[in-house]
């Protein structure tokens, strides 16, 4: 592998190179665009694998095969630019699709992982952690006395509705949830 | 050259073309796929017999000069291998059959399933035959590509979004599989497994080092191993419970097979032990600690199925002959019962309406069948007596008790504590959806005020809770997302998750009283053979231990492809 030909290697790396920084994105057309750069690249990897370029690989009657070219890898980058080619379409098909139900076509976070972890906060939150620790922004037992309720910092918020069913004003959980409430009576017990 | 080694690949595609032609008929279509996949099994069967009594089968396709060719090989490993998927397959589609006779799977479009399935049947089974590299990646890209379309059935707002992340890492990896290719054939100028066997190791250790870890990184991804495990558990619990069962059970299996076979074939000198100890315990001990701590039996299952590739990898990291023939038992116990649990788990989905653990409860009283069905195989993956998930366990600690370097004596305590951290999630889960009464859930629910209200209030499980919210965006706990694209997905719905707990459904007269018999016939028959696993245990085991020797040995593989000669 003395004679590699620099070229070859120079553009495959910066495809690769293009294809990952935008694999990195969140909108899965771009995504799309770097996975095909990627591809390119990996298949003109193949050309410099297949080593020196040469004549067309056919072998005639006179089974001269010298100065050919590899063969091997040029069927198999076929093979690759194939797949490759289906794939883009899979995933534009589904780009379009996302963008049918959801209005963008973000790759999403894992819903379920909030769920779980909504859990946890609701497990464990023991009084002694509820009194010294606070998420809530206006929250009094937080320790800072000069933020009180009127100071929310969410108040263009104040007239939507919390889906965690808390007051939108105090960030305290409302009577339905008692688990909530009941760290909420700590926290006032304690200020 | 036995004619029968390419016909588990051939038969499935000619099926899966004769069955989307056949789309207007799905009598027809159903009749042909069972009898292409009962074929596949009837021939793996006597490969089995084959290979166990003649040594390796091969075939040379084309049958070209100078080893031009491509070559299936069918060992003891890649027979059995080939016997057991196709029975699991027979049960999954037999239970899909099953399933769409009596509903119409949510309007997908059902035509396009069965040539789908076939398609992703050959390539598992390709993937077992394959006797070179590139054929490899080509039948990772069959059964990949059969499985994007099946995750994605339907195109629903769930699996769009988990389907995603699915093609997303796979293709990833596909790509990363393509450039390690590429180097191995720079470097060797072959993709042959047996021609490389020889050539890698006249290479500079650095350079075939670099082509493993290449290979492994790869077969990693597709086989969930930690840390390149976490596209697993979100994708796999949204698709439909025949295909969720078909992947769990099979598609990692094909990864942790790949890596068998590369480990012991193509660098049987650098086992890579301590890498492989040490991702095989954080596979296990991670993945579980996940399990644990799920409240949706789907992804509980699919967290322990992460956690338990860990015993496989641990057998292949000993880089001995019993951790070999231990991992071999326990692919085969695994795919059995992780497909049997899902299978039943999409019985319970149907019998309660949900898997999420909150809302359901009761169901060994209301449905003791399922219970039984349920039980069993989950007992048998926490590992308890006399179950194969307790031999196979024995089988792989006793081979790492051999190895007897400290860090293979953890692997054995944190395989110890997998089990034990599998039998109280399953333990959790049959106390909880099983044993309390569907009443009792439902006032555990209305206890944490989490009862679903007609003015569409949010519920749990409907996962788009905001852990707080800050000036006009949610911060829930994936990631900060806008308020709006919350409540266009509410509304959309999550298609998977009803509205209402098991409770107010029986209430109601809404919950569904009879399982039909082609849902659970299957699930009861692959629940049967994982308990058949324990009876023939012996000459089970044996096996495996003849099928590790041969691949320790390597001689029968490379005499067979190389001379071509049947022994």
């Amino acid at each position: 592998m003395t004679d590699v030909n620099l070229t070859l290697v120079i553009v495959s790396a910066a495809l690769l190179g293009s294809g990952v920084y935008l694999v990195l994105e969140r909108s899965l057309s771009r995504v799309l665009v770097g996975l095909v750069m990627i591809g390119n690249g990996v298949s003109i990897g193949f050309l410099v694998a297949g080593g020196r370029a040469g004549r067309a690989p056919i072998v005639g009657e006179d089974g001269d095969s010298a100065g050919i070219a590899d063969p091997l890898p040029q069927a198999m980058v076929l093979t690759a630019i194939v797949i490759t080619l289906a794939t883009t379409a899979f995933v534009l098909a589904m780009a379009y699709r996302s963008w049918q139900l959801y209005g963008h076509d973000d790759v999403q976070d894992d819903v379920e992982d909030a769920t779980v972890r909504r859990l946890a906060t609701i497990d464990v939150t023991s009084e002694a952690y509820a009194a010294t620790t606070s998420d809530f922004p206006g929250d009094d037992s937080s320790g800072d006395p000069g933020q009180g309720p009127d100071d929310d910092p969410r108040g263009n918020q104040a007239h939507g509705k919390d889906p965690l069913g808390r007051d939108p004003r105090t960030g305290d959980p409302a009577e339905s949830d008692p688990l909530r409430a009941d760290a909420a009576e700590a926290r006032g017990a304690d200020s | 050259m036995n004619t029968l080694v390419p016909l588990p690949v051939l038969l499935p595609i000619l099926g899966a073309g004769a069955t989307l032609a056949l789309g207007r008929h799905p009598h027809i279509q159903r009749w042909l796929s069972l009898t292409v996949l009962g074929g596949v099994a009837a021939i793996a069967a006597v490969l089995l017999v084959q290979a166990d009594r003649h040594g390796p089968q091969t075939v040379w396709i084309g049958a070209w000069p100078e080893r031009l060719g491509i070559v299936l090989v069918a060992d003891r490993l890649a027979a059995l291998m080939l016997l057991v998927s196709a029975l699991v397959t027979l049960a999954v589609l037999a239970y899909s059959v099953g399933q769409g006779m009596t509903e119409d799977e949510e309007g997908a479009p059902l035509s396009v399933y069965h040539p789908t399935f076939l398609v992703l049947v050959a390539g598992v089974a390709n993937a077992f035959l394959a006797g070179d590299l590139f054929n490899l990646f080509v039948s990772f890209e069959m059964l990949l590509f059969a499985s994007y379309v099946l995750l994605t059935l339907g195109g629903t707002a769930t699996r769009i979004r988990a389907g995603t992340i699915y093609v997303l890492v796979n293709l990833l990896s596909s790509t990363l599989f393509l450039i390690s290719l590429a180097v191995t054939y720079a470097a060797t100028g072959t993709l042959t497994l047996a021609d490389l066997a020889a050539r890698l190791e006249e290479l500079p250790d650095h350079v075939s080092l670099m082509i493993q870890l290449l290979l492994l990184t790869t077969f990693a991804i597709k086989a969930a191993i930690f840390p390149l495990s976490f596209w697993l558990p979100d994708s796999y619990p949204t698709a439909p419970a025949p295909v969720t069962a078909v992947f769990a059970g099979l598609l990692t299996k094909v990864g942790v097979y790949a890596i068998l076979r590369m480990q012991t074939l193509l660098f049987p000198h650098s086992p890579l032990t301590d890498l492989l100890l040490w991702a095989a315990l954080l596979t296990m001990i991670i993945g579980i600690l996940g399990a644990v701590a799920q409240s949706d039996i789907k992804r509980m299952l699919s967290f322990t199925l992460v956690s338990h590739i860990g015993y496989l990898v641990l057998g292949i990291a000993l880089g001995s002959r019993s951790g070999t023939a231990g991992t071999t038992f326990y692919v085969v116990h695994h795919i059995t019962i992780q497909t049997a649990l899902f299978l039943v788990l999409g019985l319970v989905e149907r019998r309660a309406g949900s898997t999420a653990l909150m809302r359901i409860g009761g169901l060994a009283r209301l449905a003791p069948l399922l219970a039984v069905l349920f039980f069993v195989p989950a007992m048998n993956l926490a590992g308890i007596p006399p179950f194969s998930g307790f031999i196979g366990k024995v089988g792989l600690f006793q081979a790492a008790q051999a190895d007897g370097r400290a860090l293979a004596w953890a692997l054995v305590a944190g395989g110890a504590l997998t089990s034990l951290l599998t039998l109280y999630a399953v333990a959790k889960t049959w106390a909880v959806a099983f044993w309390r009464t569907p009443l009792e859930a439902h006032e555990a629910l209305e206890a944490i005020g989490a009862t679903d209200d007609p003015d569409g209030e949010p519920v749990p499980g409907h996962d788009t809770r905001p852990v707080h919210e800050h000036r006009g965006h949610v911060h829930t706990a994936g990631g900060v997302v806008s308020r709006a694209d919350i409540e266009e997905a509410r509304r959309l719905g999550d298609d998977d998750m009803p509205e209402r707990d098991f409770h107010t459904l029986i209430e109601a007269g809404e919950d569904s009283r009879h399982s039909p018999r082609g849902m659970l016939g299957p699930a009861a028959a692959l629940v049967t053979m994982s308990v058949m696993l324990s009876v023939v245990a012996g000459p089970l085991y044996a096996f495996c231990d003849r099928a590790a020797a041969d691949l320790h040995d390597r001689g029968p593989y490379l005499s067979s492809v190389l001379t071509g000669e049947d022994q």
